[in-house]
């Protein structure tokens, strides 16, 4: 026996000799991951402008998602076997995956849920129901979606309790004033939404948090349109539950989040019971499993979750500041291409906002504008948008809504104006 | 322009989308129905005016898209005046007509209703088209005000 001559060499490390400066957003490199992004749609190419019901996904999420099944897949937390620990690491992973996303201090602050209506319901009902007595009040804002009006809605009716509103101006900006005198001493839980969907506004959620938390008032922030488009940082905002979804942050349907601080997950009674929520059942009492699995009852969607997980990593592989900031530049693209067509009117023109480009035209129904549009290949959605309050508050019954993704550009936004040019023409 | 929306957005319909008739209210309407497409904001109110067995006026008012209102335009118009069971039988005619197509259907029978022929290719618009009938069927069915909603 004689030893190798010439041993492996210790792996060579990788030098970046010329890194560059500032690294550069490409669009059309973007746009070339996600495949549907190139089909035609009736003959022409699709104008994908409803991201903020739902973003497309881009090819690593879809393969992350296709790897876990074919090598993967099995029951999570509770075989011995091989598949099942892997299954465990893949799920698990996803949760760190979260955390880091989120800049939450724990992994155990991450519970996966449907969407981010399942969480926005899972914190009225256990949270709330903890918190919210005959006589207190919920406050919410009059720009909430209603997945975050009708849990609490619930909430107060089953309680005794009152849903006040947080009134804003006719621009779509929170009336902070207002919003601060309406904390009161019965004021128990603040909801808020990080990104308003109908309008696009940007809410100062740090400095509510901090008028709330000034008065002992928790704050539940809906984040479905706030993760996809700005830092969510729940230590910086300190916000006691943030909730997004997977589906509108590249990710797959199925799949969100509910970030609670520890705390707040400790004190709340668990919210379905079953499997995998348990440490010991007896016919008696149940231990219950702790925090997140507490809150976690059934098997979840790994897949989801895997696919999630795909999502935040393959945004986190772009340069994310810059990307945001091409979404940002399209918005203000968009926006002054629109306002120069006459009759149009913008609905929500607050100073600040993300992604969002609501809009009414002549007294051109919103539902033929999104029909003549669908024949040009350009995707809008038109209603009221899940916000009827919203809608009832700006004296509308709809609005046509353009909604951008970071694989938007400026030749799809002219396509939408060129589109709206025909639609003046059919209906003037 | 694609010759699908041509045919959904007929001279037609652009007029009575535009001018709608028998857009009022009825005093002291015998039926009324309230008709709601809570997805896209279509809401229109039903008025009915029963002699007996005979549809002596129709009417209605609200707002919605033009395919909504043209329908309900076109609706009042070609009813009024109809025993009850002249409009079930058009009803039926014209359900089949924007779900199946103008081949299936005598287009005699209906009338100016054919205008809405084209909202067969339009699957997500045949409950605009249909609202204002549902509304209909509801106010013959019940005693005095329902609510409907194709959603």
């Amino acid at each position: 026996m004689t030893s190798p001559v010439h041993p492996s060499p210790p792996e060579a490390e990788v030098v970046t000799l010329h890194r560059p400066v500032r690294e550069a957003f490409d669009v059309e490199r973007v746009r070339c991951e996600f495949p549907i992004l190139a089909r035609p749609v009736r003959g022409r190419p699709l104008v994908y402008l409803d991201s903020a019901a739902t973003t497309q996904k881009p090819r690593p999420v879809v393969e992350a998602m296709a790897r876990f099944f074919d090598q993967e897949n099995a029951n999570v937390h509770r075989g011995v076997h091989f598949l099942s620990e892997r299954a465990t690491e893949a799920y698990e992973g996803a949760r760190e995956r979260v955390r880091r996303f989120l800049n939450a201090r724990q992994a155990s602050e991450i519970v996966f849920v449907r969407g981010t209506t399942e969480a926005l319901n899972l914190v009225a009902f256990t949270f709330g129901r903890l918190k919210v007595r005959a006589g207190d009040e919920v406050l919410v804002t009059a720009m909430e979606h209603h997945s975050n009006i009708v849990p609490w809605q619930m909430l107060c009716e089953q309680q005794g309790a009152r849903l006040t509103v947080a009134p804003i101006d006719d621009r779509g900006v929170l009336d902070l004033e207002e919003l601060e005198r309406r904390i009161g001493p019965r004021t128990r839980v603040l909801c808020v939404t990080h990104v308003s969907n109908a309008l696009g506004t940007v809410n100062p959620v740090k400095r509510i948090v901090a008028l709330a938390h000034a008065r002992g008032v928790p704050v539940v922030v809906d984040g479905a349109q706030g993760a996809p488009h700005l830092p969510a940082d729940v230590q910086a905002l300190d916000c006691d539950f943030y909730a997004f979804s997977g589906h509108k942050i590249y990710g797959p349907t199925g799949i969100g989040v509910l970030y609670a601080k520890a705390e707040h997950l400790e004190a709340m009674p668990p919210w379905q019971g079953g499997g995998d929520m348990i440490l010991s059942v007896t016919f008696e009492r149940t231990t219950y499993n702790r925090i997140p699995h507490k809150f976690e009852a059934g098997t979840p969607n790994m897949a989801g979750a895997v696919g999630l997980a795909a999502s935040l990593d393959w945004l986190a592989k772009l340069p994310l500041a810059l990307a945001w900031e091409h979404e940002q530049d399209l918005l203000d693209y968009a926006t002054k291409a629109l306002s120069r067509i006459g009759g149009l009117r913008l609905v929500g023109t607050a100073p600040e906002k993300a992604a969002v480009l609501s809009f009414v035209f002549e007294d051109i129904h919103p539902h033929d504008i999104g029909t003549v549009l669908d024949r040009e290949g350009i995707a809008i959605r038109t209603g009221h948008h899940c916000a009827q309050p919203l809608m009832q508050r700006l004296g509308l019954s709809a609005t046509a809504r353009a909604s951008l993704g970071l694989y938007n550009t400026r030749g799809e936004i002219d396509a939408l104006v060129a589109g709206l040019e025909k639609v003046r023409r059919m209906f003037a | 322009m694609s010759s699908e929306l041509d045919d959904l957005y007929q001279e037609v319909i652009l007029d009575h989308g535009r001018r709608p008739r028998n857009f009022r209210k009825i005093e002291g309407a015998t039926r009324q129905a309230e008709g709601l497409n809570p997805l896209c904001g279509d809401h229109f109110q039903l008025y009915l005016k029963l002699d007996g067995d005979r549809i002596e006026d129709i009417s209605f008012d609200g707002s919605g898209c033009a395919i909504s209102k043209a329908s309900a335009s076109l609706m009042t118009s070609s009813i009024k005046g109809k025993t009850v069971a002249e409009a079930e039988q058009l009803f039926a005619e014209f359900h089949t007509l924007v779900t199946e197509g103008p081949d299936k259907v005598s287009l005699s029978e209906l009338g100016k209703l054919a205008a809405l022929s084209g909202v067969c290719e339009f699957p997500t618009r045949v409950k605009c088209a249909s609202l204002v009938w549902h509304a209909l069927k509801s106010a013959l069915a019940a005693k005095s005000t329902a609510v409907v909603s194709t959603e």
